[in-house]
């Protein structure tokens, strides 16, 4: 069996009978970055020096029976999270000379734990975008049509786990951004409960909804890296001291008797019909696990979408101000005055998109606009929130298609935000509730992989990856590689 | 026409924490440009803020000391704007929901009668860096030590009726926030500033004039001219047919006066928001009985119990209770000996005070210290020596020569009370000056001064007074 098709628990497998080294298992896999990422463009920087010097340290660590849960195994961190003395980007022109001067809590916490980070993945700009065609390094390419974006924010980090380049990536949610790329890349993602997963060292985009997660190919991996990201972290004042479950040993409790709601709503018009029928033939193998269906209703759920355009431009638009060419990132050069300096290194520094949720959240906090817009979004945003508390009095989890439609084509929603913005219909609500949520691979529509979508009530990570998990021991649409990629 | 006019002040007043409001960076004064600015003081990519708890406690401390309310849920929100010393592009803040409101307190007004001033609120914020362009050729440095230290912004209702009654307020916060120790209250560092929102009305006006605000007053003094300058300002301008505008005015202490700095149209829209990146602080109702029960004795209340317990002028308690420490000096000295505690208020007023200010020095330096004081102050008690002869020995002490009894001795200062060695420097006395004696005994009463005088001088100021005088009556009338 190839190194790289390896899933972490089959790596952790054999680095602990000796049958390869964690040195090995980076070289394998910095081989195939090298020979493929060039049609993915999946990783912005590749760390293969720090990569080797990380695993061989594993390897002694191993030898000297002082190995983490994650010794040994590669890992790829989204381009927003901070690593010291590597290039933090953020998939900006603006942090494009950035070097964080030190490691996200994530990235400290994996590191700690003894995973080998082998690089750090493209992304939309600032997380803000649902293609990643928003990033200053150029789109990523889906593995399963080089032709189709793979979903964003994180779609360099999907594209890197479904192209075998690492068994899982960090990621990260504000409104989908980790479902939404794993569901077109035929991988598993998941985003924690908000206050779950330390944001200190984490770009913030929009503080109230950002949360990081994990993609991976199974749940079973996502548990056991998830298991070492969670946890209070006393340098986030959002993150929330509860003490985390063992979630690799709570996965295989079976799931019957498991209550799984149905939403109404999400399985209305702008459904693609095929996703609609393969879904509810997932929902059905769930079913078949002793699981009882419900119907439920969330009658607020239609106004999520534009909740979340307001709320996330607004945090963004305050935000991004630091990024003002005084002390890090772009600098515009020969300006005439303080104001010029600050127009053109932002004018120049940021790209469209981002320059369009700068100005939206700017303008709905502005003075006059800020009751009709802001604060009526933060109030639907409670009544969004109450809806789901009230589901969940009744089922445990809610299930339904993470994305309208499988993968589109590069280049065809980059001029129409409003459908762009549409493809987050399904996942944006976790977001506005804080909620966790994971997609897991459950078919193919056109030959492209779509994603099964459950969202569990707070700090239920546990239930999600033990529903993901059974499903998965059922099914083999996750063991499907794409073509070019095996 | 005869004017009234309103004020209303916001004092910005640096909170003593070791640590800044959102991180570990240490808060202390003068250090080397950018040395004390961490990475979330930097606003760098990613950083969060997390509150020291510490300023929750001392805010709480200060609403008590006012009688204000202490928001059982406050929260922090951003105020964006841009500018260079201030690296997020947003200042964290309170805004709807500050920590402390309603609070009052009392001053004296022009009349010298009891006035209350209203306390709006006061919030929490963290303060921004310092632009510096002094020595820098054509481009300006950023010192982002100060971003991120405490601050509480305490703001006054617009019951301030004149420059000398908004100095009084200020110097009662300043006087409380020592007493209560949450600000070191240094005006010089800028641990202690004001701005001053001033207008003028008709006498009689209910509605209130168009304000023009005052920003960054860091003096007493800048404050009580700066207003005075701004009332004139606006008087002459509606006078001579003009209108005020509502504008940000500075103050020019080297002109006195006062000038434009920006109008209310050319202000930023503050885009203020709730920051998601912190949790609204919530107090519990124990919490702010623990933090009742361990405040000290405020300055109003002392000052009365100095006036009941000691029977000291009023004026002289109040001067003994501008800080803490004049006043436990003063308890201190007042315990230690049987001297009257009007003498022990009258020396650490006058002798003592006047020697701490001419060597610059804190009453805790200083030279004297409250034993030392006590010692002396009962040697005027025991008529050892008298209170002239006092002033020289605590010079002596104050250069260091040692303690009031050493001092005496060594310079042979005390007083001679001895009758008949009083009565022989007499008796020399009367018979040098013949001429006085007869015109005293014609009815020259006020020639006693003289004779006092002389007597005084022949035992160099040692004789005791009460006994010279009583002597000299008897063998003058003879």
């Amino acid at each position: 069996m190839a190194l790289h098709t390896m899933t972490m628990a089959e790596l952790t497998a054999g680095l602990e009978s000796g049958a390869f080294t964690s040195v090995d298992v980076t070289r394998s896999l910095l081989d195939r970055i090298a020979s493929h990422d060039a049609k993915l463009n999946a990783l912005i920087t590749v760390t293969g020096d720090a990569a080797l010097a990380a695993a061989a340290k594993a390897d002694g660590d191993r030898a000297a029976s002082n190995a983490g849960v994650l010794n040994g195994l590669p890992i790829i961190h989204k381009d927003i999270f901070c690593t010291r003395g590597v290039k933090t980007s953020c998939g900006s022109k603006m942090l494009d000379n950035f070097v964080s001067p030190y490691d996200a809590t994530v990235v400290e916490r994996l590191s700690a734990a003894g995973a080998v980070v082998l690089g750090k993945a493209n992304m939309d700009e600032f997380a803000m975008g649902s293609s990643n065609e928003t990033s200053f390094y150029g789109p990523v390419h889906n593995p399963w049509d080089l032709d189709c974006s793979p979903g964003g924010s994180s779609g360099g980090s999907a594209a890197s786990v479904a192209a075998r380049f690492a068994p899982a990536a960090t990621a990260t949610d504000t409104g989908g951004s980790i479902r939404q790329p794993a569901a077109l890349t035929n991988t598993v993602g998941i985003k924690p409960t908000y206050g779950r997963v330390s944001r200190y060292g984490m770009i913030a985009f929009a503080s109230s909804l950002d949360q990081a997660g994990t993609i991976t190919r199974t749940a079973d991996d996502a548990a056991r890296v998830l298991g070492v990201m969670a946890g209070f972290d006393e340098r986030d004042s959002t993150s929330v001291d509860v003490p985390v479950p063992d979630y690799l040993g709570e996965i295989g409790d079976s799931i019957k008797g498991l209550r799984v709601g149905v939403v109404r709503q999400h399985f209305d018009e702008g459904l693609d019909a095929d996703c609609a029928v393969t879904v509810k033939e997932a929902i059905a193998v769930l079913e078949s696990l002793g699981a009882t269906t419900v119907e439920v209703d969330l009658p607020n759920i239609d106004l999520s979408v534009p909740t979340y355009y307001v709320v996330a431009p607004a945090e963004c638009s305050s935000n991004l101000s630091r990024f003002d060419g005084v002390r890090f990132g772009h600098r515009a050069e020969n300006a005439d005055d303080l104001f010029d300096l600050y127009c053109r290194s932002r004018g120049e520094g940021f790209g469209d998109e981002v320059k369009r949720r700068i100005m939206t959240g700017a303008y709905v906090l502005s003075a006059g606009y800020y009751d009709a817009y802001y604060l009526k979004a933060q109030q639907v945003r409670q009544l969004i929130a109450d809806d789901f508390r009230k589901a969940f009095a009744d089922v445990d989890v809610i299930a339904g298609p993470t994305t309208p439609t499988p993968a589109f084509k590069l280049g065809d929603k980059v001029d129409d935000p409003i459908t762009m913005y549409l493809n987050d219909i399904y996942t944006i609500g976790a977001n506005l509730a804080g909620l966790p949520a994971i997609s897991v691979p459950c078919g193919f529509v056109s030959d492209l992989p779509i994603g099964l979508h459950l969202v569990a009530s707070h700090f239920a990570e546990s239930t999600l990856l033990r529903c993901a998990h059974q499903y998965q021991q059922q099914t083999d649409w996750h063991t499907a590689c794409a073509e070019g990629f095996a | 026409m005869s004017w009234e006019v309103v004020i209303g002040l916001e004092i910005h007043t640096q909170l003593a924490t070791k640590s800044k409001i959102f991180s570990g960076a240490s808060t202390a004064y003068g250090a080397e440009p950018n040395t004390q600015a961490c990475l979330v003081d930097l606003g760098y990519p990613g950083v969060l803020p997390v509150l020291n708890k510490e300023v929750v406690h001392m805010a709480a401390m200060f609403g008590l000391a006012v009688n204000a309310t202490v928001a059982p849920r406050s929260v922090f929100a951003r105020k964006n704007y841009f500018y260079p010393d201030l690296p997020k592009g947003y200042q964290i803040s309170q805004y709807e929901l500050p920590i402390v409101e309603h609070g009052e307190l009392f001053v004296s007004d022009a009349e010298g009668k009891e006035k209350r001033i209203g306390i709006t609120r006061a919030h929490l914020e963290e303060d921004a860096g310092k632009s510096i362009h002094e020595g820098l050729d054509k481009s300006s440095g950023i010192d982002l030590n100060r971003a991120g230290t405490p601050l509480l912004e305490i703001v006054s209702e617009p019951d301030i009726r004149s420059a000398k009654e908004a100095v009084a307020y200020m110097r009662k916060i300043h006087t409380i926030v020592r007493y209560l120790g949450i600000s070191d209250g240094n005006m010089q560092e800028g641990s202690f500033r004001c701005d001053a929102n001033v207008s003028v009305r008709p006498q009689g006006q209910e509605a209130f004039g168009t304000r023009a605000e005052i920003k960054n007053l860091n003096s007493f003094r800048f404050v009580e001219k700066a207003i005075n300058f701004e009332v004139e300002r606006q008087i002459e301008l509606i006078e001579d047919g003009g209108k005020v505008v509502q504008e940000t005015r500075l103050y020019d202490s080297d002109k006195d006066e006062t000038r434009s700095m920006r109008s209310k149209e050319e202000a930023n829209d503050y885009r203020y928001f709730p920051d998601p990146d912190l949790l609204p602080v919530e107090i519990a109702a124990d919490f702010i009985e623990s933090v009742r029960a361990e405040l000290p004795e405020l300055p109003d209340a002392k000052q009365q119990r100095f006036v009941e317990e000691y029977e000291i002028k009023k004026d002289d308690a109040a001067l003994l209770t501008t800080s803490r420490a004049v006043a436990a000096y003063f308890e201190a000295v007042a315990a230690a000996t049987d001297a009257n505690a009007q003498l022990v208020a009258n020396w650490v007023v006058g002798e003592l005070s006047g020697a701490l200010n001419k060597d610059g020095l804190e009453i805790g330096d200083s030279n004297v210290p409250a034993a030392e004081l006590a010692g002396l102050l009962t040697r005027i008690h025991d008529h050892t020596i008298s209170g002239k002869i006092a002033k020289q020995v605590f010079e002596a002490m104050w250069a260091g020569d040692g303690s009031a009894d050493e001092v005496i001795e060594a310079r042979g200062l005390k007083q001679i009370t001895d009758s008949s060695a009083i009565e022989a420097v007499v008796d020399k006395v009367i018979e040098a000056n013949p001429g006085q004696v007869a015109e005293y005994r014609a009815g020259k009463d006020k020639l006693i001064g003289f004779f006092v005088g002389q007597v005084m001088k022949e035992t160099k100021g040692q004789a005791n007074p009460g006994q010279v005088n009583q002597i000299l009556k008897a063998k003058l009338s003879v």
